[in-house]
């Protein structure tokens, strides 16, 4: 019944779709919908930058506004994918300047951003509101001057975890004197002092200010004044919280503090001193979201913050948002502090406990499996968790799985690889098994411990909503994987290392990578012929082989490949690939036989 | 393929598969792997400064790369870390060092031998020198420091290295040539283009 609507009365309703999914959904319901649907997309959302080219979008979509992309695989945070490997952005903006000249905003993840692709979309955008750089690299202090110089109606200018190289903190001092759009600044990831004065001035007149997260150079006594001038902020993040001993520094603390009203959100607390943290107590009763994971502060000092926070929760926004929105700590909080949490903050949504030192061969904290269980058993919205501990049972999994069926995100790192049941001695399949049993909703789950074919055999039964599973140093054969592949309905990134798993699995299961986006798998035993094959009859992958041992030519045909990135491509193979990497398709083969 | 026969095909593999066990041994053990491909180290993390102290403390560890999976940039915030990039020329890859955990020149040259396994540390004249005994080239470890300038390791104390040092490469012989020692007052710049 397409035609009985006038195209304007479509694209009304249309605009009220925000999700892509829903959006894509539209799209294919018939040409005109198609038709209709493509010129009034504002936002797009790329999860893979080599997944399609510039131009294929800017064809389809001709009027956006708002565009995100993602470049690395998730293993790059772990530094398991070389220097020079890719995801430039600059082609993506040297496309963009000439054909989307009213674009607004930028977010990129894990992507490769120039000092050149900063200043050239500062200069080309006009219109120019949002920058938002996750886990990027490449850019120097320069190119942030450019940005502050030149995008005049800038509102968000957000680098979280950036690798900077950090020429000088002049570059803030680049905003115009007239610029007063601001609306949200993190420059936690930078390390070198900004001028303190053109930071106060920056703030002072910009009134829509609602996020500032300073960077670890900012000393505890610069807090006052910009919090003073701030009030209306709802996101702080501080520098460095420790000074020397002076009593007027607190009180004015104190003071800054009790002025914010709205504050939501508190981060930062590098080389934290405990005894300035009641200062901040005042600001607490609306904060609901924290994140200590800088702060080495133990467990007493860390748990009275907390209990001065009720309201400690998580707010199911977008996605995007959640990150900001959790609890964040170190394992400095150790089970005695995690018992504390389900007391004070009964709304917890998400937790993350990060590990202090992960590399000391014996634990430095108290911190156990207990601790997680307190904090399932007594958090009824406890829903996303990520958590480094030493030791894990089968028992405290299969009871965390039946406080929290309602987890859709669970995140377990135990430190030791292949470390079995502590009390049994066990492999962990049965309380992963659990866990994938319980929680029907799990959309992400990463496993550590020793485990066995066994815990594939469950996933595949039982995960059919699962979209991302991270596996490291588990299972014993190509069947594990085998059952992942054949069983997990809704997979869409899976990333392996260090698995015994080999040619079969993948070749028996070589149509289902065309339904997820991405298929990492690094140190494992997959041949280079079985690469060579699986590209040749999968037009629509790019099966990509990274070995530093140089070409696999020059190997035998057996001998398996270092590191394997498949994801399916309308764009056909990379044409920016750096020299330790070959993309298996048919013409390769010819070339290289 | 018929689903019954991948089924079969797989469940063959499954029998009497013996489970190794992965050990992280010192560094110059082999690593045993579960999977096909040894694994070299990388982002080595070695704790060297017990070599020369008899300590009751745990034995050094050789870490693997992507494990433990924590971010770089929360390892450098926790410990007092300088983790740096060192490449080698003709090689791919980059890897990483810290270090503040070593204590010496001598420590740096073992670290980096251990981590780019085909090389052997040689003292030539007293210079220090890493070889690739594969193909005989010879490499000279230099460092980018605070100014951006390429130097020759091994000229100033061991701590004032460490704080300027930026980066590392492992140059050929040839291609260091030219390249200035560090002296306060005058850094010279590498007359090589390779830099």
């Amino acid at each position: 019944m397409a035609y009985s609507f006038p195209e304007e009365v479509l694209e009304y309703v249309f605009a009220f779709l925000s999700s892509h999914k829903d959006r894509n959904a539209v799209s294919l319901v018939c040409k005109s919908w198609y038709e209709i649907e493509r010129w009034c997309r504002r936002r797009i959302f790329i999860g893979n930058c080599y997944a399609v080219s510039p131009q294929i979008v800017i064809r389809r979509f001709p009027e956006v506004r708002a565009v995100k992309i993602k470049g690395k695989p998730h293993f790059a945070d772990f530094n398991l994918v070389p220097e020079g490997w890719g995801a430039y952005v600059y082609p993506w903006i040297s496309a963009m300047v000439r054909s989307y000249p009213w674009l607004e905003e930028i977010k990129l993840k894990r992507m490769v951003v120039t000092d050149e692709s900063l200043e050239l979309l500062s200069k080309s955008f006009k219109n120019f509101k949002v920058l938002v750089l996750s886990s990027c690299e490449g850019f120097t202090t320069d190119g942030l001057a450019s940005i502050a110089a030149n995008c005049r109606n800038l509102r968000e200018l957000d680098l979280r975890e950036c690798e900077v190289e950090d020429l000088s903190g002049h570059w803030l001092s680049h905003f115009p004197d007239n610029f007063t759009s601001l609306v949200s600044l993190n420059m936690s990831c930078l390390g070198s002092e900004v001028s303190f004065s053109a930071l106060e001035r920056l703030v002072s007149r910009c009134p829509n200010l609602r996020t500032l997260r300073l960077n670890r150079a900012v000393p505890v006594e610069k807090l006052p004044n910009l919090l003073r001038r701030a009030p209306q902020l709802v996101e702080f993040g501080t520098g460095a919280y420790s000074a020397e001993n002076q009593t007027d520094i607190f009180s004015n603390l104190v003071e800054a503090f009790s002025g914010c009203k709205h504050l939501k959100s508190l981060s930062g607390f590098w080389d934290v001193d405990p005894a300035y943290l009641p200062a901040m107590y005042y600001a607490c009763t609306g904060i609901t979201s924290l994140n200590l994971s800088n702060a080495t502060v133990q467990s007493p000092d860390l748990v009275e913050l907390i209990i001065q926070c009720p309201n400690l929760k998580c707010l199911w926004r977008e996605r995007e948002l959640i990150e900001d929105m959790t609890t964040q700590v170190l394992d400095y909080i150790e089970d005695a502090g995690l018992k504390a949490l389900p007391s004070y903050c009964k709304d917890l949504q998400e937790l993350r406990v990060f590990p202090s030192d992960p590399y000391g061969a014996e634990p430095n904290v108290s911190l156990t499996e207990q601790g997680l269980v307190t904090v399932s058993a007594g958090c009824p919205k406890l829903q996303s968790v990520l958590y480094f501990c030493r030791q894990m049972s089968n028992a405290a999994l299969i009871t965390i799985a039946r406080n929290r069926p309602n987890l859709i995100r669970f995140r377990l790192c135990i430190i030791d690889p292949q470390a079995p049941d502590y009390l049994t001695l066990e492999p962990l399949d049965t309380g992963f098994g659990a866990i994938v049993e319980h929680c029907k909703e799990l959309l992400r789950l990463s496993m550590s411990g020793l485990l066995t074919d066994r815990v594939f055999e469950y996933i595949g039964t039982h995960a059919k909503k699962l979209e991302m599973l991270s596996i490291a140093f588990a299972g014993d054969s190509d069947l594990g994987l085998h059952n992942v592949l054949s069983g997990c309905e809704s997979l869409r990134k899976l990333e392996i290392m260090d698995c015994p798993f080999g040619d079969k699995a993948l070749l028996a299961n070589a149509a289902k990578l065309e339904t997820m986006r991405s298929l990492w798998m690094s140190s494992c035993s997959v041949s280079y012929g079985a690469c060579k094959l699986l590209g040749q009859k999968m037009p629509k992958l790019n099966v990509e082989v990274m070995d530093e041992r140089g070409h696999p030519d020059s190997r035998p045909e057996t001998c398996p490949v270092e590191k394997l990135y498949i994801y399916r491509t309308v764009a056909g193979p990379r044409v920016d690939k750096p020299n330790f990497v070959w993309t298996m398709d048919e013409d390769a083969v010819l070339r290289l036989s | 393929m018929s689903s019954e026969i991948t089924k079969e095909l797989l469940e063959s593999e499954t029998s009497g598969v013996l489970k190794t066990e992965l050990t992280l041994g010192l560094p110059g053990d082999s690593l045993v792997q579960k999977s096909g491909i040894k694994r070299g180290f990388s982002d080595v993390d070695l704790k060297l400064a017990n070599y020369d102290q008899a300590e009751s403390q745990p034995p050094p560890q050789a870490q693997v790369v992507g494990w433990p999976p924590v971010r770089s940039y929360r390892k450098n915030l926790i410990k007092n870390c300088k983790y740096v990039k060192v490449g080698v020329d003709g090689a791919p890859y980059l890897r990483k060092i810290d270090l503040e955990i070593l204590s010496s020149y001598q420590d740096l040259l073992t670290a980096m031998g251990d981590m780019f396994t085909c090389l052997t540390i040689c003292h030539v004249l007293n210079e220090r020198k890493l070889m690739d005994s594969a193909n005989g080239e010879e490499y000279v470890p230099t460092y980018e420091d605070k100014d951006g300038d390429w130097m020759l390791v091994g000229d100033v104390p061991w701590k004032m290295f460490v704080e300027s040092c930026k980066r590392l490469r492992l140059m050929t012989s040839s291609e260091a040539i030219g390249l200035g020692a560090a002296a306060p007052s005058t850094p010279s710049k590498g007359s090589s283009t390779s830099c």
